[in-house]
Order: structure tokens, then C-alpha cells, then sequence
């Protein structure tokens, strides 16, 4: 199973998330953000970082990169019922997802000011996205989140829907990090093929490597990694 | 050579950090006159020739399309102006355009 990890000028998190998916058992391919093709992939992760800089807004010169042209196309309208191709947003990639209308919402800079970094905790509240299939609904995980820019905001209309239609992924549990409208951690388009995650699950895929899983600095948690076995088994069973 | 001004600000009903860190700076500083305090942002655009009633209309699809982010925030102005570049001279509290065409 191919899964593409795209790359745009001032990616970070870029080889974590291509590591990631070896370790899950998927091939990981390399997307540029020039790429006007994806080379035949089964799903893709937008990585976490500052793409052009975070210039205008996070993610705004992302969006009409011509990578992201293809995946808007592929991935479909937000609303679409049919599945289009999978794509996980991690913190940037979250913002670009949103900056493309993939996703609903904004984000915007924390509440607070400040960078937040710190091993989080998290409900997986959505279970039956691509992405997410291999959590128990209501499972509480531990994977660090980094961000300055990471308080989700849309308008009630827009989160009444969200939490109506089973789309809010997952919630931070332990104190918002981060000002997010009630307390929203990731949400998914209407098909669950395409998710947004400030959180970052690429960072908590192998045990020593991870974060604490109980504070006990065992570096144990890998609970990220499910992210990236969910896409893959959805992708040997279609 | 014309211009055309854009001015982006965040929705009165999203938070905005930036505006109450300036506040608060503002305080510290015994500006007390302030009670808020919101942070936008302005874009410039040049035009070689005339701001047309078309150039303006392009200027605010650019607006709407990449200067802004409608879930977050409102396009406010779309104006041309003539002349230079804005510089730093001091204003007298007038508009420093003064023959805005919109």
C-alpha cells in the first residue's frame, strides 16, 4: 500500500510521518508540492511544519500548490458521500486541509499566545474514518502536540453539524491546549476519508521514541501509530 | 503607475490573540485610553496603469480568494489609490488616501 507524504518548502514532520507509515507496513512515497501528479497512491498525509513559511496565513500558499490541486480534486467535495482518496492533516496539514475547504473551521493562533508542546491527551471519538478505524470509540491516547496556531474555531452552525454527524475525531481531555472550540483535537469530512489532527501521531509510533503513556518516562506510548494501520488495512480490504 | 489597497480584519466574533496581546501592551505602557484593541492586516497591490472599475473588481476576487480567509475573517476595503507606496509620514488623522476612488 502506497501512502504519499508530501513535502512543501518548510514541511518539518515530513520524514517522521514517512517513517511512520514503514513502521505501519505501508511503502511511503514522497510527494513535492510541484508534483502535478501523485504517482498512484492510496491515501496521503499533509505533514506538520511551516509550508511557505506559514506566510499570509498557515497553510493559505499550501492550498494552491499544485500537489494540493490534484489532492482536492481526488479527495472530493467535503460533503460528498461516495469515498475519494484518504488524506490525513497533521497540525499544517490540518491548516491546509481547512485552507482548502476539505475540512470546515479555521485555525487560529492559540488563545493563550504561546507555543504549547507537551504529550497530550486525547479522546478518539470518531471511529469509523480511514483513518481512525483501529481505535476503540471513547479510547483515550497519549501523543505529543505542537503547535502556536492550533485553536480550531467555525462557527456553531458549522460544530452543531460536526458533533451531530459523528465527524469530531477526537477531543483533548486534561485542559484545552490551546483555545479550540469545544475542546476539538481532529474532525473529518462527511465520508471519513479525509481527517484533520493538530495532535501528532507520527511522533508516537515506536515505544522509546514516544511519548509517556503514564508519566513514568518510559517514552512508551504508540498510540499514534493506529493512525496509519487504520489507512493501510482500509486499503488491502477495498 | 496605480494601487489598490486591501484591508483584512478578523471577525468581531472570532478571537483575535493578537489584538488583546496588543491591548495589554498597550496598558502596561499607560496607554489607558484603549479598552480593545482588534489586528488586521493591509495588502498593497500594484497595477501597471489604471485602477479600472475591472482591476478593482479582480483586486477583490484576489480578496476573497487568497488575502482572506472567510471563515476567519472579513475583506473590509478594496480602495485605489494613486501615488507612492505608503510611506511612514504623519498623517493629521485624515485618510492617507485621500482620493480614494471607492
Amino acid at each position: 500500500v502506497r501512502i504519499g507524504i508530501v513535502t512543501f518548502p518548510g514541511s518539518l514532520d515530513d520524514t517522521d510521518a514517512a517513517r511512520a507509515v514503514r513502521i505501519a507496513g505501508g511503502e511511503a512515497v514522497p510527494l513535492w508540492h510541484g508534483d502535478e501528479s501523485l504517482h498512484h497512491v492510496d491515501g496521503v498525509v499533509l505533514p506538520g511544519g511551516f509550508s511557505y513559511g506559514d506566510y499570509l496565513r498557515c497553510g493559505a500558499i499550501a492550498r494552491f500548490s499544485p500537489v494540493m490541486r490534484e489532492i482536492i480534486r481526488l479527495a472530493g467535495p467535503p460533503t460528498q458521500q461516495a469515498p475519494g482518496l484518504p488524506v490525513l492533516g497533521i497540525c499544517n496539514g490540518f491548516q491546509v486541509l481547512c485552507e482548502s475547504h476539505l475540512l470546515p473551521g479555521a485555525l487560529i493562533r492559540n488563545d493563550h499566545r504561546k507555543f504549547v508542546c507537551r504529550d497530550q491527551r486525547l479522546r478518539i471519538e470518531g471511529t469509523s474514518t480511514r483513518w481512525t478505524s483501529r481505535y476503540s470509540a471513547g479510547e483515550e491516547v497519549v501523543i505529543p502536540l505542537k503547535n502556536g496556531e492550533g485553536g480550531f474555531v467555525a462557527d456553531d452552525v458549522t460544530l452543531d453539524a460536526l458533533e451531530g454527524e459523528g465527524r469530531v475525531v477526537a477531543r483533548y481531555l486534561g485542559g484545552n491546549p490551546n483555545g479550540s472550540y469545544r475542546d476539538i483535537a481532529g474532525i473529518s469530512n462527511v465520508s471519513g476519508t479525509v481527517v484533520g489532527l493538530m495532535p501528532h501521531p507520527e511522533h508516537a509510533v515506536e515505544s522509546l521514541f514516544g511519548p509517556d503513556h503514564d508519566g513514568a518516562g518510559r517514552a512508551d506510548s504508540t498510540d499514534g501509530l493506529r493512525f496509519f494501520t487504520s489507512v493501510l488495512e482500509g486499503a488491502l480490504a477495498r | 503607475m496605480g494601487r489598490v489597497v486591501v484591508d483584512v480584519m478578523p471577525k468581531p466574533e472570532i478571537l483575535d490573540p493578537q489584538g488583546k496581546a496588543v491591548v495589554a501592551a498597550l496598558a502596561r505602557l499607560g496607554f489607558r485610553e484603549f479598552a480593545g484593541a482588534r489586528q488586521g492586516k493591509r495588502f498593497e497591490l500594484e497595477v501597471d496603469g489604471e485602477v479600472t472599475a475591472e482591476v478593482l473588481e479582480r483586486a477583490a476576487e484576489a480578496a476573497r480568494t487568497l488575502l482572506s480567509n472567510p471563515v476567519i475573517e472579513d475583506v473590509v476595503r478594496v480602495t485605489a489609490v494613486d501615488g507612492a507606496p505608503t510611506d511612514g509620514a504623519p498623517t493629521d488623522g485624515a485618510p492617507a488616501a485621500g482620493n480614494a476612488q471607492s
